[in-house]
């Protein structure tokens, strides 16, 4: 059933009994709503029209107009693939509902927006400040808030769980309080796990995140387009192309831009690629928590391999900003694709080692095998996306959903587990790293010829040799570095199949060379809250081992 | 034994050989010296890895650049096992206090490497939660630029530690 917004238009202003307001931006799907009908409405649009995930909650700031804050909810329908934006205004004294009675994953992003702009929930389970530290005054992301304003502090907060865990938010004085990092090698980066342990059984488990939370979104406030793009390599570090891919795409998607043919194909190879190292260091730091060390060396040279081939593209290793709006940064040196050819024969050994090892290893499967397991169910309602929702067994990969760069021709299959268990997610992410592989050869034996970019001179810096040779590529390349991209007025938003899941970028645009707010969906955000509850009752050795499966990067998740 | 035997010290210094002894299995130098050589081929890295930088100090340890073959490949997260804090990555506010109380809980002598430009200067984050520099709050001995920098630099890093800690001086700046 293909989404329709006039049936949905009908049956919502029926049934919710307001005023609504359908418009459509950019392609997207915006209604406007009375705060007060929030709960009627998401209800009715999750138990009627299948919007099952509750993909980002943001807030907008617009200090000069009577009702301040901008209220921002992204639904999606995997069923009939619809998306539907819905938004509402609230004022700065104003509270709004929470959402958590709807969706469960609703939590976290409410308390982000608390943190960052002062919006109060009613109703909501445990609203304290997540990101910034506890000793922080102000809300950052209000436009009053100036980016660079440093606040110390010298104090670290000691355990302590959310009140749906219990009534007192201190640890029990008959249990064993276990804290794990923010710097602890079972965490590979700043997360906190506080934990009450009754022998191996852990009682409550909680997390505290916000420890690399390095202002993207402000820093994303006060720069220029183009300059935003190394930020985005910083998200998600373990797979930085698919950022600077993501970001761009949205920028372009607004502007009204197609890229050419052969920047597509790059983005695709690169996009792969990026999956596949990903991947590979996920299944590697994953089995180092569980004590198989060797591993980590297998797979940390075939990353070293696809490290070469991103120098050769750029000279940059990690953080490779590869991307611009309207296409790639520089052109591939020949022979690169053939090279390319090369690596994926090399990875492909690789896996096929690790397969070996690993997959009817005896004691990996002891480990693994029933482990953190989380339901279909319960993944949707947490906005789970990515390998983690497909071993639970949920169908749904951007690349087929909504083929975006010609996903569409390629022929490539997506696995899909049964359990949700870390056995199932290992499968998955090995089988989507064979997939990858099967779509960097198919891409890199059929490269379109062309241009790597557009030539649009409001949007892509002139060529070197025009810049030095004449007066006009000098005038435009003078022009652009002065005034920027200006993208149209409004609003956006676009997403990729990221290494984790659904990489979004909700993008507000004043018409300005920067944008007016810019919103990261991060998949491991919404994936990582359902950390506590999938460890309820479990081994203290198995919160370990589930934290690898479930690829927590910490760039992303704290931004 | 009996009381006529001498000590085996003794009998060395007495002998009439202990020239061609003292050619072929004694080095003389100074203890001080002695110790410096071994800390510095065997040192005990604490990586503080926060975020991309940390991804790079995974390529240092690993089989391509194999920090092993400058003995400073046990990498231990307790800060009272190691003397060498390689603080990988950006240092927010949050974090702050953390780094502080770990570099603290290391025994002396330790040493500081500030990995990247977040650790270095707070990089292109000059914003509201992240520290300027991890040198705001405990002391740097070392600083490797780059965004993350190359294994190579880290490497180059390594080893101006341990021209520090052969020549015995104290870190530039005392904080």
């Amino acid at each position: 059933m293909a989404f329709d917004i006039s049936v949905l238009q009908k049956d919502l202003s029926e049934k919710v009994g307001a005023k609504l307001e359908f418009t459509r931006a950019f392609g997207d799907d915006v209604v406007s709503f009375p705060k007060e009908k929030l709960l009627p409405m998401m209800t009715h649009l999750k138990e009627r029209h299948g919007f099952q995930f509750m993909l980002d909650i943001c807030g907008v700031d617009y200090p000069n107009r009577a009702k301040r804050f901008d209220f921002v909810y992204h639904l999606y329908a995997p069923s009939s693939k619809g998306r539907l934006r819905l938004k509402t205004q609230v004022g700065e004294t104003e509270t709004i509902e929470s959402l958590t009675p709807v969706y469960r994953g609703a939590n976290w992003f409410e308390r982000e927006a608390f943190d960052m702009f002062g919006i109060r929930f009613a109703g909501h389970p445990n609203l304290r400040k997540i990101l910034t530290h506890d000793d922080f005054v102000g809300h950052p992301l209000r436009k009053d808030y100036p980016a660079d304003r440093q606040q110390h502090t010298d104090r670290v907060q000691p355990i302590w769980f959310e009140p749906s865990q219990g009534s007192d938010s201190h640890p029990d004085k008959s249990l064993v309080p276990i804290n794990i990092g923010p710097s602890h090698p079972a965490t590979h980066g700043t997360l906190r796990i506080m934990g009450e342990l009754d022998g191996e059984i852990v009682k409550r488990l909680n997390v505290e995140i916000g420890y690399l939370h390095r202002c993207f979104e402000k820093m994303a406030e006060t720069h220029f387009y183009n300059q935003i793009i190394p930020y985005t390599d910083r998200l998600n570090y373990c797979s930085a192309p698919m950022n600077n891919v993501g970001f761009c795409k949205t920028v372009e998607r607004m502007m009204g831009v197609d890229i050419p043919p052969k920047a597509k194909a790059m983005r695709i190879v690169l996009s792969e690629l990026s999956r596949v190292i990903d991947h590979l260091v996920c299944i590697g730091t994953n089995c180092v928590d569980l004590g198989a060390l060797t591993i980590f060396w297998y797979i940390f040279e075939q990353r070293e391999r696809v490290y070469t081939m991103f120098e050769k593209l750029c000279g940059a290793r990690l953080t490779v900003a590869l991307t611009r709006v309207g296409g790639m940064a520089y052109d591939n040196p020949s022979g690169w694709e053939q090279e390319c050819l090369e690596t994926v024969k090399g990875i492909r050994k690789c896996i096929d080692e690790l397969d070996q090892l690993l997959t009817e290893n005896k004691i990996f499967i002891k480990r693994t095998l029933g482990v953190g397991k989380i339901s279909a169910e319960d993944a949707i309602d947490f906005g789970f996306t990515g390998p983690c929702l497909r071993a639970s067994g949920v169908n749904l990969d951007l690349r087929k959903a909504q083929p975006y760069y010609g996903y569409d021709q390629l022929d490539f299959d997506v696995p899909i587990g049964t359990n949700g268990d870390l056995y199932d997610r290992y499968l998955v992410r090995m089988e989507e790293m064979r997939q990858s592989l099967k779509i960097i050869e198919q891409v890199c034996k059929n490269m379109p010829a062309g241009d790597y970019t557009i030539r649009d001179k409001n949007i892509v810096l002139p060529e070197k040799k025009d810049v030095w040779g004449n007066i006009e590529g000098l005038m435009n390349h003078f022009m652009l570095v002065i005034k920027g991209i200006r993208p149209p007025v409004g609003e956006i938003y676009d997403s990729t199949e990221a290494a984790n899941g659904e990489l979004g970028f909700y993008l507000v645009s004043d018409g300005g060379p920067r944008p007016y707010r810019l919103k990261v969906r991060p998949p491991c955000f919404a994936i990582y809250q359902a950390f506590p509850y999938m460890m309820q009752g479990q081994y203290v050795a198995d919160v370990i081992a589930t934290l690898g499966s479930l690829n927590i990067v910490a760039g992303e998740l704290d931004r | 034994m009996s009381q006529q035997t001498a000590s085996p010290v003794e009998i060395q210094m007495n002998g009439p050989d202990i020239q061609q002894m003292l050619d072929t299995s004694v080095l003389t130098t100074r203890a001080d010296k002695f110790i410096a050589w071994g800390r510095k081929n065997s040192l005990w890295p604490l990586p503080f890895g926060t975020a991309c930088c940390g991804i790079e100090f995974m390529s240092v340890v690993g089989p391509r650049y194999d920090v092993a073959r400058f003995g400073a490949e046990v990498v231990r997260f307790s800060p009272r096992q190691s003397d060498f804090l390689l603080v990988a990555g950006t240092i927010t506010e949050k974090m702050g206090p953390i780094l502080k109380l770990i570099y603290e809980q290391m025994l002396e002598p330790k040493w500081v490497l500030a990995m990247g430009a977040c650790a270095s200067s707070g990089g292109f984050y000059r914003a509201y939660h992240v520290m300027q520099g991890a040198d705001k709050i405990i002391p740097v001995d070392v600083y490797v630029p780059g965004c993350p920098p190359t294994p190579e630099a880290v490497i180059d890093g390594i080893m101006k530690i341990q021209e520090l800690i052969a020549s015995g001086r104290r870190r530039p700046v005392q904080r």
